[in-house]
C-alpha cells in the first residue's frame, strides 16, 4: 500500500466570457458555421449596396435648389428639388401667401395630437377641448373672417390634408364604431343582422370603391339643389369605411370579457346600457387600445388614396409640384423618398407610442 | 277573466323586454328602409332630370378602348363585359402570383427575427418597419417610377440569353402550345395522386413498423418522372417562341410589362412586412419550454421549427394570414394608379365613356365582395370554432 500523496490537478481554464461586446459578437455574429456564413454573406451584400447608396445620397447629392446643378454628370441624389418645391409637397395649392395658415392650424392640431397621447391629458375636458382645436382649424383653414382671405376646400391640400382627414375620420368613426360593435353582438336579430351586414359589405371592398362612390355617386343621392363640398364627402367615405373596420376590433374587445361579469352586472340591477357604459367597455375598449392605434396607423397611410378622386393630400401634392414642371420632373424619385421619409416619420412614431400604451394597459396586469 | 287582463297587461307594457325589443328592432328597421328609399329616390331622379341613363344593358356595346395587357385576345371592337373579364382576370392574377410570393417573402422574414444570426435579425427589422410604414400607394408609384426610369430603351436592351429587360418590361421566351403538353399535364396531375398515395403508404408504414420512408424526396421525384415520361411519350414538344429584337420593339416572347411588374412589386414588398409580423407574433404565442424540450430530446433547431413550433403557431397565424391576403387582393384596386389594367381600372374608364358611374362601382364593389365575403364566412366559422367555449 502506498501513500497516498496529495497532488493537485491543473486548474480549469475560465469559461469563455459571454459578456461584453465580444462575446456578442462571437455568439450572435459566429456562433456556429451557418451563423458565421451568413454573417459573412449579409455583410458582403450590405457592402455591396449601402457604399453606393451613401455617396449616392450624400456624398455626390446636389442640395441646392439648382436644377443645372443637377443634371451635371456623376452628381447623386437631386435634393435640391425638394429644397425647391418644399411649400407646395407641404401645402399643396394653398395660397402661397397664406400658407402661414395651414401651418398654424396643423401644429396646433398636431400639438392636442400629442398632448391627447400623454396620460395628463386623460380627462373629461379632452372631448370639449379637441371640439374647439377642429373648430380652430377649419376655421383658419377657411378663413372668411376678421380680413382673413376665403380660401376654398379644393384648395387645401398637402401634409395639413392629410392629419386633418385622419384625424377628424378616427373620431368621427369611433362613437359609430362603438354602436357598431354593440349592435352585431345584440340579442335582437334585426338590429344584429343590419350591423353584420354594414361591417362585411364595408370590409370587403377596397377604399377606392368607396372613395369613388364618395366622388362619383354621392351627388346622385342628394336631393335637386343640395350639393355637398367633395371634401366632406371624402370625409364621409373615410369615416364610415374606418368605422366598420374598428367595430370588428372593439367587437374582438367585447367579446373578450367574460359572461360572468355581464350577469353579475345584471343581477346587480343595472340596466343593458348600464351595464355596458360602467362594466364592459371601459375594460374592452382598454384591451384594444393597441389595436385602435394599429388602425390609426393604416388610416394615416390609406389618406394617400384620395388623390385618385382629386385631392391633392401628401401623394398628390407631389404630383402637383413636379408634373407640369419640366425642369424638375426627372427628380421625382428624390421627391417620393422625401414624402415617404415624412410618412415613415409619423407611422413609426405611432407604432413606438402603441407599444407603450399596451404597456401601460398591462401595467394592472402585471405581476 | 280579471286575472288574466294584468297578466296579458304586463306582457306588451314597457317593462317587457321582448316588447321593447320588437320596438327597438321595427324603428331601426324602418329608419333604415326609409334613409334607403330617401337615397334611391333621390338618385333616380336626378339621373331623370340629368338625362343619365341607367341599367346594365351598356355591357352588350362595343367597348371601344384597347386594353394594354390581357390573357385572351381583346380589341377595342369587342364588348365592354368581355372588357370587365379582362380587368377580373388581371385582377386575380396579380392577386394569386402576389400571394404566392408574399407568403414566401413573409415567412422567411417572420421566421428571420428569431434567428441566431443578430445581422439577420436586424435586417429583418429594418424590412418590416421600412416597408409597413409607407403607403401602398407611394411604394406602387416609386417601384413605377423606378421601373420605367432606369430601364434601359429597346434599343439598348438588357440581355439574358433568351430574356430581354427593356422599357417594354421582361420579356420571355414563350413555350408554343402543343398537343404534347396535354400529356406533360396529365403526367404531372397523375404524378400528383401517386406521390400523394406513396406518402399516405409510407405513413401507414411508419405507424406500423416505426421504420421511417422519405416523406419529401420520394414524393417529390415520382411527381417529376411520371411527368416527364408522359411529356416524353407525347413527343417531347420542346419550341418556343424566341423573343428577337426589332427596330423598334422587341417582337415574338411573352411579356411582363413594367406595369404588372410594379404592382406585384409593391404589393409584394408591402404584405411581406405585414405577414412577417403575423408569422413572427404566431411563433411567439407558442409557448418556450415546447421549444426548449424538443431542444432536450436532441432535435435540431431547424426540427425544432418545422416539427414543433410551426404547426402549433399556424393555428394563430392562419386567420390574420387570411386578412393579409384579402388586404392584397383589396390592393390591387390601386393598380388603376398606375396604369395596370385591372378590374377598378376598366370600371374607371368605362364610366368615363358611358357615364354609368352606379352601375360601373357596383360590379366593382361586387366583384372584390365575392371574393371577400366567401374568406370571411369561411373564417367566421373558423373563429366561432375556435372561440372560448363558455356554457
Amino acid at each position: 500500500m502506498t501513500a497516498q500523496t496529495f497532488e493537485s490537478i491543473a486548474a480549469r481554464t475560465a469559461p469563455v466570457s459571454t459578456e461584453g461586446p465580444i462575446a456578442w459578437v462571437r455568439i450572435n455574429l459566429f456562433g456556429d458555421f451557418t451563423t458565421g456564413l451568413m454573417t459573412v454573406i449579409v455583410l458582403a451584400g450590405l457592402l455591396m449596396v449601402l457604399p453606393q447608396f451613401f455617396s449616392w445620397a450624400v456624398l455626390r447629392a446636389a442640395w441646392l435648389p439648382d436644377y443645372d446643378a443637377c443634371r451635371v454628370d456623376g452628381v447623386g441624389a437631386c435634393w435640391g428639388v425638394v429644397a425647391e418645391k418644399y411649400r407646395i409637397i407641404i401645402f399643396g395649392r394653398y395660397p402661397y401667401e397664406d400658407q402661414w395658415r395651414p401651418l398654424l392650424a396643423t401644429s396646433v392640431m398636431l400639438a392636442m395630437l400629442v398632448g391627447s397621447c400623454t396620460r395628463s391629458f386623460w380627462k373629461a375636458w379632452l372631448l370639449p377641448a379637441w371640439i374647439v382645436v377642429l373648430a380652430f382649424f377649419f376655421a383658419v383653414m377657411y378663413g372668411d373672417f376678421a380680413g382673413l382671405q376665403k380660401v376654398e376646400t379644393d384648395r387645401w391640400g398637402g401634409l395639413p390634408l392629410t392629419i386633418m382627414l385622419s384625424t377628424l375620420s378616427m373620431m368621427m368613426a369611433f362613437p359609430i364604431a362603438m354602436v357598431v360593435a354593440l349592435g352585431r353582438r345584440s340579442s335582437m336579430p334585426a338590429i344584429r343582422t343590419v350591423c353584420t351586414v354594414y361591417v362585411e359589405l364595408i370590409r370587403g371592398v377596397p377604399l377606392i370603391s368607396v372613395l369613388f362612390m364618395a366622388s362619383f355617386m354621392f351627388p346622385l343621392f342628394m336631393p335637386a339643389g343640395v350639393s355637398i363640398d367633395v371634401l366632406v364627402r371624402v370625409i364621409i367615405g373615410i369615416t364610415l369605411f374606418a368605422a366598420a373596420y374598428m367595430a370588428e376590433v372593439i367587437r374582438g374587445g367585447l367579446q373578450a370579457i367574460p359572461k360572468g361579469q355581464i350577469e353579475a352586472a345584471a343581477t346587480l340591477g343595472l340596466s343593458y346600457w348600464q351595464t355596458q357604459y360602467k362594466i364592459v367597455l371601459p375594460q374592452a375598449l382598454a384591451m384594444v387600445v393597441p389595436s385602435i392605434m394599429n388602425n390609426f396607423i393604416s388610416l394615416f397611410k390609406d389618406t394617400s388614396l384620395v388623390t385618385i378622386v382629386s385631392l391633392y393630400e401628401l401623394t398628390g401634392a407631389l404630383g402637383l409640384a413636379l408634373n407640369s414642371d419640366a425642369n424638375w420632373r426627372p427628380f421625382k424619385i428624390e421627391g417620393y423618398l422625401f414624402i415617404a421619409l415624412i410618412y415613415f416619420a409619423f407611422c413609426f412614431s405611432m407604432s413606438r407610442y402603441s407599444i407603450w400604451v399596451e404597456k401601460q394597459v398591462n401595467k394592472g396586469k402585471a405581476r | 277573466m280579471t286575472d288574466k287582463s294584468p297578466e296579458k297587461k304586463q306582457k306588451w307594457s314597457w317593462r317587457s323586454q321582448a316588447f321593447r325589443g320588437v320596438i327597438y328592432q321595427i324603428l331601426a328597421v324602418s329608419v333604415i328602409a326609409l334613409g334607403v328609399w330617401f337615397l334611391a329616390h333621390n338618385t333616380l331622379v336626378n339621373m331623370q332630370a340629368r338625362g343619365i341613363q341607367s341599367g346594365f344593358d351598356f355591357l352588350g356595346d362595343s367597348a371601344g378602348f384597347d386594353i394594354g395587357e390581357s390573357l385572351f385576345p381583346f380589341d377595342s371592337a369587342d364588348r365592354y363585359w368581355k372588357a370587365y373579364a379582362v380587368g377580373i382576370v388581371n385582377t386575380l392574377r396579380v392577386a394569386i402570383i402576389g400571394i404566392i410570393l408574399t407568403t414566401i417573402l413573409g415567412t422567411l422574414l417572420g421566421v428571420g427575427r428569431f434567428s441566431r444570426n443578430a445581422l439577420v435579425r436586424g435586417l429583418c427589422y429594418a424590412y418590416v418597419e421600412m416597408f409597413r410604414n409607407v403607403p401602398i400607394l407611394l411604394q406602387l408609384l416609386m417601384w413605377y417610377l423606378l421601373l420605367t426610369e432606369t430601364l434601359p430603351d429597346v434599343q439598348d436592351a438588357i440581355v439574358f440569353g433568351p430574356f430581354f429587360v427593356a422599357k417594354g418590361g421582361l420579356i420571355f421566351p414563350k413555350p408554343i402550345w402543343e398537343a404534347g403538353h396535354l400529356w406533360g399535364v396529365l403526367g404531372l396531375v397523375a404524378g400528383a395522386i401517386l406521390g400523394i398515395a406513396y406518402r399516405k403508404w409510407a405513413f401507414r408504414k411508419f405507424e406500423e413498423t416505426g421504420q421511417l420512408r422519405s416523406m419529401f424526396w420520394v414524393p417529390l421525384a415520382i411527381f417529376v418522372v411520371t411527368g416527364v415520361l408522359a411529356w416524353w411519350t407525347g413527343g417531347a414538344p420542346l419550341d418556343f417562341d424566341f423573343p428577337a429584337k426589332g427596330d423598334f420593339s422587341i417582337e415574338h416572347g411573352g411579356a411582363l410589362t413594367p406595369e404588372f411588374l410594379a404592382v406585384l412589386l409593391g404589393l409584394t414588398m408591402y404584405t411581406a412586412a405585414f405577414v412577417a409580423e403575423v408569422v413572427r407574433s404566431g411563433i411567439q404565442s407558442v409557448a418556450q419550454g415546447q421549444g426548449e424540450a424538443a431542444a432536450a430530446l436532441g432535435l435540431h433547431p431547424r426540427q425544432v421549427m418545422r416539427l414543433v413550433t410551426l404547426p402549433q403557431a399556424l393555428r394563430v397565424i392562419i386567420p390574420p394570414m387570411t386578412n393579409q391576403f384579402l388586404n392584397l387582393t383589396k390592393n390591387s384596386s390601386l393598380a388603376v394608379a398606375i396604369g395596370y389594367p385591372d378590374v377598378v381600372s376598366i370600371a374607371n374608364t368605362s364610366l368615363n365613356q358611358t357615364g354609368r358611374a352606379v352601375e360601373a362601382i357596383a360590379i366593382v364593389m361586387l366583384v372584390y365582395l365575392t371574393t371577400s365575403l366567401s374568406t370571411s364566412l369561411l373564417m367566421n366559422w373558423y373563429n366561432a370554432r375556435s372561440a372560448i367555449k363558455e356554457r
